[in-house]
């Protein structure tokens, strides 16, 4: 598969790299090979071939970035799509691959010549030459994709069970053999995968290594050999195909809609609840848009989970227009019918969403990001910020009972701001401090409450940090501040009621 | 200015057409009310209480950073609600500094409470209508610092669908800049902070006291009260039970009544 570069003009075009010190040539278009130039060649020869040579430098790593992108791409067919390992980069002059297991997923394009056809002409439309096959399995649909099409007929189904016969008349370079071992057998004269066949297998390892005699196997579907999808595959995913792209919003709900519909009858089937919900929406341009949420709850309300999603649907940048979603709930949690009756109100269907916390927290989080409905826990510490734990609000556990007794502000600041103050004496609070370029003239007070810093705790930030002194103060007007003295400086920490 | 004295002898005509103008705002429900624990405040409210599933508005005097005192008199309004109603209290801010030691030091349970971080007024705001959509909780208060009349307005429509009571308190980082509109809220409180009330040492801070104007009240006068937080109880609640004496000194904001009760 390559790309047109974006030349305006007709001139030949080549990637160049370093080999050894030298540039040579890393791949060509069809212009500078018809002008007879090919990989490997020094840039210095191809110059003096083609004078007119337009050249860029290979840049393998966003290569195989924007090869990642592309199998991303094609996440709207199947789930199941990943980088042709075999052919990183570029591919070596074979041009850079893209497996996709499409098993089950033809009948939704029409058929699979329909599949094929609709794949190159939309990747034609990207400005990428593409050649794709179709076959039982990934040797024989990369052999065939890239020894038996043409530029006249860019793709080509090989029917099941067909594997042996669509490959005999291939060059053994079609068995993904490292150059040396093609180089070999075409010297040998084995210039046909089918005279291969022929020979018995118990000889080809002595003679070939192991390598031919697994891709073989490979290819004719004797040996195993498995995809690494690019994403792991959400077991529970809901698809849609769009019959025209689309741009409103309106239009995304609505196709969310069916989505969250078709997700929960899956999870209802499987007796589960979703806690992730993943929605992706494929672009007409070739790339692609991923929202992301979690649910505090496992849940398959459709109501829910559409509701999760309200307000952030306007996010979604549809580009020149949208024509796959897919819902996927890449997180789910074990979700039984019986426990829709008996649980936490309204973790499902039949009730009234609105009235559960749940539903509000993750509708709340939804918005507002995650992290942002918390509750306080008390927490076995002596320095107050670190008494009360910021705990998610809906985690589970009965929170210990909180100590009293001791004058704990309303508002607590996240870190203490320094103030000037002065004290009378040593020991003794404040009379007066300035907060905020505000004079306060301390009335009443009371104190101090030595707070020392937990040494034990292996925590460098506090490990020298010195004993603290609180007051709580009260000045002329009525206002109650909480004060500490550290090293001999003062420091507000919080506001009373 | 109306006192509560001259209010109390019986006026059943007013009473009536207060009751029938009630029904006729509330498409035939009566508002439920809750007693705030405190008679002179109580009797001055209309139905003898805050109203249940209305918005309310708390501000202090200075609308800024140092407002301990507002929250605490917010707090004050909220706690009656919390052990009459069950279900989390949703307390929605810009800055999540509320403290749970300082709520279990005045008497509430912290773990009542579900705090929500947001970004700024308007997430507030949505987040306050959101939460006052679900009738599980059991009140809904959110720091906001400027508010648009259709704002308050929304959220009071959404209390009263709902009848979950949700408080405003005005909580400004910056000093306002448009001119405050005439509130849509059931009841708006300013609330100033007084020298506290005595103490077994005469230099140890005592229970809290707050000088707490009633600014508007669907259908009441306004009025100035002097209040103080009880934690003695074990709760907190508002007491009137002030001697004028010592607070003749403080100025009165306003030209309102003072009561005793």
């Amino acid at each position: 598969m390559t790309r047109d570069p974006m030349t305006p003009d007709e001139r030949p075009f080549a990637l160049v790299h370093d080999v050894g010190g030298r540039l040579g040539l890393a791949a060509v278009d069809a212009a500078a090979e018809a002008a007879g130039l090919q990989p490997g060649l020094p840039l210095a020869d191809g110059r003096a071939l083609v004078p007119n040579l337009a050249t860029a430098e290979l840049r393998p790593a966003e290569d195989a970035r924007a090869l990642a992108r592309l199998a991303a791409w094609c996440g709207r067919y199947t789930p199941w799509s990943a980088v042709d390992p075999a052919t990183g980069g570029l591919g070596g002059g074979l041009g850079a691959g893209i497996l996709l297991d499409v098993t089950g997923c033809a009948g939704l394009f029409g058929g699979e010549a329909a599949l094929l056809g609709d794949l190159v002409t939309r990747l034609g439309r990207l400005g990428f030459t593409v050649r794709a096959a179709l076959a039982d399995t990934i040797g024989a649909a990369w052999a065939a994709a890239r020894f038996a099409t043409d530029a006249g007929a860019p793709w080509r189904v090989v029917p099941p069970e067909g594997a042996r016969a669509a490959l005999a008349p291939l060059p053994p370079a079609a068995l993904r053999l490292p150059p040396a071992a093609a180089e070999l057998l075409e010297r040998l004269g084995l210039r046909r995968i089918g005279a291969l066949a022929g020979l018995p297998p118990e000889t080809l390892e002595p003679r070939f290594g192991p390598e031919l005699a697994c891709r073989l196997r490979q290819a004719w579907g004797e040996a195993p050999e498995v995809l690494s999808p690019l994403v792991p595959v959400p077991p529970l995913l809901a698809r849609r195909v769009l019959a025209e792209p689309i741009v409103t919003v309106e239009a995304l709900a609505c196709g969310l809609d069916a989505l969250a519909a078709e997700l929960c009858r899956r999870l209802e089937a499987v007796q589960r609840g979703a806690r992730r919900l993943e929605l992706t929406v494929y672009r007409v341009d070739g790339s692609l848009r991923r929202l992301a949420l979690g649910t505090s709850r496992p849940s398959r309300d459709p109501d829910h989970l559409e509701r999760l999603f309200a307000g952030r649907l306007e996010r979604i940048d549809p580009g020149f227009g949208i024509e796959v979603m897919t819902l996927a709930a890449p997180l789910s949690e074990r979700l039984t019918a019986l426990q829709l009756v008996l649980g936490p109100a309204g973790t499902g269907r039949g009730r009234r969403s609105g009235d559960d916390l749940a539903g509000l927290v993750d509708r709340l989080e939804a918005r507002l990001g995650p992290g942002r409905v918390l509750r306080q826990d008390p927490f076995e510490s002596h320095l107050p910020e670190r008494a009360a734990r910021r705990v998610p609000a809906l985690a589970p556990g009965v929170p210990a009972p909180w100590r009293r007794g001791r004058p704990r502000p309303l508002r607590l600041f996240e870190r203490a701001e320094a103030v000037e103050a002065v004290a009378l004496l040593p020991d003794h609070p404040p009379a007066r401090f300035r907060w905020r370029r505000v004079r306060h003239r301390v009335v009443r007070a009371e104190g101090p409450e030595r707070i020392v810093p937990e040494w034990w705790l292996d925590d460098p930030d506090r490990a020298g940090a010195p004993a603290r002194d609180y007051f709580r103060v009260e000045d002329e007007v009525g206002r109650r501040y909480w004060l500490y003295r550290a090293g001999g400086r003062w420091f507000l920490h919080g506001l009373f009621g | 200015m109306v006192t509560l004295g001259d209010e109390k002898p019986a006026k059943p005509g007013l009473d009536a057409l207060r009751a029938r103008i009630g029904r006729l705002e509330h498409g035939q429900r009566t508002p439920r009310v809750l007693p705030l624990g405190a008679p002179a405040l109580d009797a001055r409210l209309p139905g003898g209480g805050l109203a249940l599933g209305a918005l309310h508005e708390v501000e202090g005097v200075r609308a800024e950073w140092d407002d301990g005192v507002a929250a605490g008199f917010c707090l004050a309004l909220v706690a009656p609600l919390a052990a009459a109603l069950d279900g989390p209290l949703l307390w929605i801010a810009r800055r999540p500094d509320l403290y749970g030691g300082g709520l279990a030091a005045l008497g509430l349970d912290p773990a009542r409470f579900v705090f929500v971080r947001a970004d700024g007024d308007r997430d507030v705001l949505w987040a306050m209508e959101e939460g006052l959509r679900c009738a599980a909780l059991g009140a809904v208060v959110g720091e906001v610092g400027e508010l648009a009349p259709t704002a308050g307005r929304r959220l009071q429509l959404a209390a009263e669908a709902s009848g979950v009571t949700a408080f405003l308190l005005r909580r400004r980082f910056a000093p306002a800049r448009l001119a405050e509109p005439p509130g849509v809220a059931s009841t708006r409180w300013r609330v100033a902070p007084l020298p506290s009330g005595p103490a077994p040492l005469e230099d140890l801070p005592g229970r809290p006291r707050w000088r707490v104007e009633l600014r508007r009240c669907r259908g009441a006068a306004p009025g100035d009260f002097l209040v103080e937080w009880d934690d003695a109880s074990g709760g907190i609640a508002l007491a009137a039970a002030l001697r004028d004496g010592p607070l003749a000194a403080q100025p009165a904001a306003g030209g309102g009544a003072r009561m005793a009760g």
